[in-house]
């Protein structure tokens, strides 16, 4: 078990070198010149290939991935080409706070319509109630974030006039509730069936009997037996679910205007500009890849049945 | 209705039964009586239908511009009215459905069937050398968050094959391959393989584990089959039920894929219109086209309607096709 989590830990390191060895391959081969996008109207060959050597764009591309994770290493991810002088933390840092917050928002509201949902419609399992939301959950799981934006702009901003169109006021700002709902909506579908078909497997144990034979209350059972137990499979989920919002929220956020990572994360990619690329990439890789570390890590101690090896 | 209608894809080489009646036709007699999932079906092939016959049902040509009539509501001349540049946007529909439609079925035939079915089969089997290989190149693609990945392989590698296709062009003299999109698809089709492989991979992979020890592949060993019998006759049959029903419910995921590098304009290139190009050109691209959209809804309206409906049937199709291929599950 320690060594198996060990053996995880040093692999992680190598996965996300590995990772970032990807990007830079795809930097290298790929079109577009980061020198010609940095230099616009000043370019000159001259200028150029001064600007190449001082960026060390001359060296073979093995060399500059080495010296890339070296300094990777130390948390030094370099200066974006494109904004001249500012290192890729100053660039991203905010802009990182900002979606990060929209991306909590977006999860709170998932996990919190969706786990009461599945909970109670698998209670509830044998009566009308049962396929009709399942059948709305596969509704909804049919609309992607490039749905429920440009019409929830149209109806609620346009037609009704409830909300601003666009902005960004923070997380307690009502000009959240939009994107975030947007950002979210999948995703309480999913865990609406999850949390459903993870309760009626537990609804079905032979513990559950016996805790309503001991003759504990019906809320006890619920919430000690029966939910707790339910949620154990669904936190698997819960870490793919929240690294994967990053996908939803980049166009979320180049809908409703949200000075977050996405405008500056498809601009990077467009112009070339491969410190960002490549940050932004890690980013997202290390959240995957940590956040399902720690899952599992979580599992062995919340339910002591399960042994990794 | 034969059998031998209803196999999804002849190439799967279904075993033909003793008593006549393949499983295919089996699930699908199953099916028939699962109403929903034949509306779901019924809807996906009108779609489909809708793509394939786009050059026969649009109205206008899809490039067809008329400034005197920008901006037109639905009337009798344009049924959905036209856009900012006076096309028309139920020509500009059709032909969108038909860009989806070729992309979501020809990465999933090819990433998610073949592809993955391949490794899947090779990497269960073998185990061993090839099976570290591909599980470990699995855990790298798991790594990266998808979406970011499509986009940066859609944007990095379009350029280049447009001037490879470009320098085909030239030197042989063929023409077109870049003006009819298909310079594109192949774009599109690289860029969403990583979406598409793993997930039937991981899952072949693990089937395969467990049927290779099973009496029956041990008694065909016995008797000196040849692997790539045992693998497509003996194995393959046992373990499609699920690739299908994975298949189905990602074809929902590349679909929506698709829309959103059309919406970045990442996807195929203008004139020729997507789903995802359409949405964006309504919203306009970034910031919000307000007066467009006020005015003239139904050039959002209609796209998204479409997309909710694909995307919906396929996921209402995969929920009936896991009832009907494991009956147990309920």
């Amino acid at each position: 078990m320690l060594a198996y989590m060990i053996r995880r830990l040093l692999w992680t390191p190598v996965l996300l070198a590995i990772v970032s060895m990807v990007v830079f391959v795809l930097g290298a081969y790929g079109p577009g010149d980061p020198v010609e996008v940095r230099l616009g109207q000043n370019y000159t060959p001259e200028a150029a290939e001064r600007l190449r050597e001082q960026l060390g764009l001359n060296d073979p591309i093995a060399v500059q991935w080495g010296r890339y994770v070296w300094s990777a290493i130390q948390l030094d991810f370099g200066e974006s080409f494109v904004f001249q002088g500012r290192t890729v933390g100053e660039v991203l840092g905010p802009r990182l706070w900002v979606s990060a917050q929209l991306n909590i928002a977006a999860f709170l509201i998932t996990v919190g319509f969706g786990l009461p949902l599945g909970f109670y419609t698998a209670k509830r399992q044998g009566t009308w109630l049962d396929p009709s939301i399942v059948l709305v959950t596969l509704a909804l799981m049919a609309l992607p974030v490039f749905i429920v934006a440009p019409f929830f702009i149209w109806l609620f901003a346009l037609q009704l006039d409830w909300v601003p169109v666009s902005g960004w006021g923070g997380f307690f700002d009502r000009r959240i509730i939009m994107p975030a709902v947007t950002i979210g909506v999948p995703g309480i579908a999913v865990f609406t069936r999850l949390m459903r078909a993870s309760t009626l497997d537990v609804l079905g144990q032979e513990y559950i009997r016996t805790a309503r034979s001991k003759g504990l209350a019906e809320t006890v059972v619920n919430y000690r037996h029966i939910a707790r137990n339910a949620l154990i499979p669904i936190m698997t989920i819960m870490g793919f679910t929240f690294a994967g919002l990053f996908g939803g929220a980049l166009i979320t956020e180049l809908i409703y205007g949200i000075p977050g990572v996405a405008r500056i994360a498809l601009d990077s990619i467009l112009a070339r500009d491969f410190p960002i690329v490549t940050a932004f990439v890690l980013i997202g890789a290390t959240m995957l890849v940590v956040g399902n570390l720690l899952i599992d890590f979580i599992y062995t101690v919340v339910d002591p049945r399960i042994r990794l090896q | 209705m034969t059998s031998a209608d209803l196999k999804p894809t002849p190439s799967l080489d279904a075993p033909r039964n003793i008593k006549g009646r393949s499983q295919f036709a089996i699930a699908f007699s199953r099916l028939r009586r699962k109403k929903l999932g034949m509306i779901a079906l019924t809807t996906l092939a009108l779609i489909y239908l809708i793509g394939a016959f786009a050059p026969v049902i649009d109205t206008h040509g899809y490039t067809d511009t008329n400034l005197l009539r920008t901006q037109e509501g639905p009337d009798t001349q344009n049924i959905l009215g036209t856009d900012r540049l006076g096309r028309d946007t139920y020509s500009r529909l059709v032909w969108g459905i038909q860009t989806t439609a070729i992309v979501t079925l020809t990465t999933v035939l090819t990433g998610s069937i073949v592809l993955g079915v391949t490794l899947g089969l090779i990497a269960g089997y073998f185990r061993g050398t090839p099976d570290t290989l591909i599980s470990r190149l699995g855990e790298l693609v798991s790594a990266f968050p998808d979406i970011l990945l499509i986009i940066l392989l859609a944007a990095t590698l379009r350029p280049r094959v447009l001037d490879w296709f470009r320098s085909i062009e030239d030197s042989t003299g063929v023409s077109g391959l870049i003006s009819t999109g298909f310079a594109d698809f192949l774009v599109l089709g690289i860029a969403l393989l990583p979406l598409s492989w793993f997930g039937t991979m991981r899952l072949v992979r693990g089937q395969v584990l467990q049927i290779r020890e099973s009496d029956y592949v041990e008694a065909a060993r016995a008797m000196g089959t040849s692997t790539p019998r045992i693998l497509f006759r003996h194995i393959l049959p046992n373990i499609i039920s699920p690739v299908i029903v994975t298949a189905s419910i990602g074809l929902g995921a590349v679909a929506g894929a698709e829309i959103i590098l059309g919406f970045l304009g990442l996807g195929v290139q203008p004139p020729r219109p997507s789903l995802g190009v359409l949405i964006a050109d309504a919203t306009g691209r970034g910031s919000t086209a307000v007066s467009t959209l006020t005015q003239h809804p139904e050039q959002l309206l209609a796209p998204i309607a479409v997309v909710w409906l694909l995307i919906f049937a396929w996921n209402i199709l995969g929920d009936a096709l896991t009832d009907v291929f494991n009956p147990r599950s309920r």
